[in-house]
This record gives structure tokens, sequence and C-alpha cells, in this order.
């Protein structure tokens, strides 16, 4: 589903923020993730000991190009990061703004064509603008991965409509909910509009007791993709009641 | 040589990429290059004579969201 992965859970679970590596590692397990992102930086304390971390998971790792502002930038990153994780699969963020962390669309555009050239698994982290996405396809994404909301922001969907737009538009595209996703709530209301998986970080690694929260994540991701599959019914403007009313006593 | 590692000015006795990477005690095998904004592959390294001001960046596996 995922280039050629089907993982069980459609959680994917980042890597960042954690109070301790041992929570991470906690975390990761009660998130029942397969799929976990993490980036490249310039070396600081606890590298080694992540690299284990990372192999004891047993997670498909999902690198990112997390803070490349330009097209080269994520371009050389992605390129890094295939040969650090041994790994062709790449989260593709270019970021247009600073303060928003919003794609530049154009850029992205650029850089995934220019991956998916050369032998990259490209998921890209996008908006909901479906004329975007379509360049994306085109270039030779299968996997789209439109933001719910700015990244750490716990906003949840903040364009649900437009999303729902975006899920029918690409049918047979896997598409993730990436970023903006705060509570357990807001990712089952994705995976019940039938995207196909969703990919958060802060929610759990900020809650109080990220394992527990990870575990409650993985719950709702889980419900939200069973009742997807189940077929929810359909909003009604008016009351219609459940009891039927034949057979009813008359007493008045 | 002075070059630019990581952003930092540094001197170096190095001559190669190859060469810093041991001069700097960093794990040759689980650090990725770039060298002026262009990726390095690992096999390029010996390859890769250092020149003064060169902009030098070695990575390393890190969290990430």
């Amino acid at each position: 589903m995922f280039y050629d992965v089907t993982p069980v859970s459609r959680l994917f679970l980042g890597t960042a923020q954690y109070p301790s590596p041992a929570v991470l590692a906690d975390a990761i397990s009660a998130s029942g993730s397969e799929i976990i992102t993490v980036s490249l930086r310039r070396e600081g304390a606890g590298g080694a000991h992540f690299r284990d971390l990372l192999q004891a998971s047993g997670c498909h790792i999902l690198p990112n190009t997390a803070g490349c502002h330009s097209a080269r930038e994520a371009i050389t990153t992605a390129r890094m990061a295939r040969e650090v994780f041994g790994t062709n699969w790449v989260k593709l963020e270019v970021i247009g703004h600073a303060d928003t962390l919003q794609p530049d669309p154009f850029a992205l555009v650029e850089a995934a064509r220019e991956l998916c050239a050369d032998g990259f698994e490209v998921f890209p982290y996008t908006t909901e603008d479906l004329i975007v996405g379509e360049k994306l396809v085109e270039a030779g994404c299968r996997v789209l991965m439109p933001w719910g909301s700015p990244i750490g922001s716990g906003q949840g969907l903040r364009h649900e409509d437009a999303l729902c737009s975006m899920r029918a538009h690409f049918p047979d595209i896997p598409l993730v909910i990436d970023a903006g996703i705060g509570a357990p709530s807001q990712a089952a209301r994705a995976m019940e509009m039938g995207f196909d998986a969703v990919l958060l970080n802060t929610a759990v690694a900020k809650a109080g007791d990220p394992v527990a929260m990870a575990r409650a994540f993985a719950g709702a991701v889980e419900s939200g993709r069973l009742a997807h599959e189940a077929g929810l019914m359909g909003r009604r403007d008016m009351a219609v009641a459940s009891t039927p009313l034949f057979g009813m006593a008359a007493l008045t | 040589m002075r070059v630019e590692l990581n952003g930092e000015a540094i001197r170096t006795q190095a001559t190669t990429l190859s060469e810093l990477i041991e001069e700097r005690d960093l794990p040759a095998a689980s650090v990725a290059t770039a060298v002026n904004g262009d990726f390095v592959p690992r096999t390029f390294r010996d390859g890769t004579a250092l020149s003064e001001g060169m902009r030098i960046e070695i990575l390393s596996p890190m969290q990430g969201g």
C-alpha cells in the first residue's frame, strides 16, 4: 500500500521530542507503529544509542528532510539519508515559511520529480491542494501526505471539507494525514474519512504519559479505520426515530 | 588547512574527506557527507580532496518527526 509495504498498523510515529530514549522505545512499541520517521543532523550526544534503538524497534524507517527550505537542500538531504538508513523512502518536506511550516509546493514538486527519477520512493508532505497533489503524482509519487494543520499545532483537521475532496479526488493513491493531529479523536476522524494512515509525533511525545497516549492513538486509528470499512451512516438534518412506532400501545 | 565543518571553522591536517572523518573520530559507516551542498557518497570520500574554505557537512541519524 505504501510502496511495497502494507503495514498492519495505520499509525506512523515520529521519534522526536520524547522525554528519554527509553520512553521513545516504549511509545513505539505501545503505538504498534511499523513505520517511524527519523532525521539527519549534525552529530550530537546520543547518536549511537539512537541507531541501536532504531534497529531494535524493527520498524520501517522513513527519513525526513525536515527543516529544508529549498529543493536542493531537500534533495541533498534525501541522498544522504538514503545512504545512512539504507532505504529509498523519504518523507519529503520543503518548508515555505518558518512560522507556519507550510510546504513550498513549487519546490516540493521540483524536488519530488528529481528524487523519483533517482529511484526514491517519495512521501511528500503537502497541503490539501488538488493540483499540487496531481503534480506530485505526475512526478512519480505513489503516496501523498496532506497536512491536517500546521506541524506541532495540535489543531487537527483544519480544512476537513477540502480533505474530503482530496480523498475523493485521489481514490487510488494512499493518503496519509501528516502533521497537526493533537488528539486521538482527530486521528479517528481522519481514518473515518477514509485516509489510509496518520503520521504524528508531538501529540504522543509531549503527552503527560507518552506511552499511554501512543496506545490511545493506536486504538483511535484502528477504530476509525474499522468505522470507515463498516460504512458510516449518512448525516440527517432532522430526527428519525430509531424505535419503531408500529405496535405502540395507545395509552392516552 | 581551514575548512568549515558542520558550520564551524576548523583547522585540519586531513587531505581527504575520509581522513577528516578519521581525524574527528567519527563512525564512518553511520554518517553521511556533503561538500559545498552536494552529497558525497561513502565510496567517493577517499577521492574527495579537501581544499581551503570547503564547506563540509557530516550528518548522523537523529530523532525526527
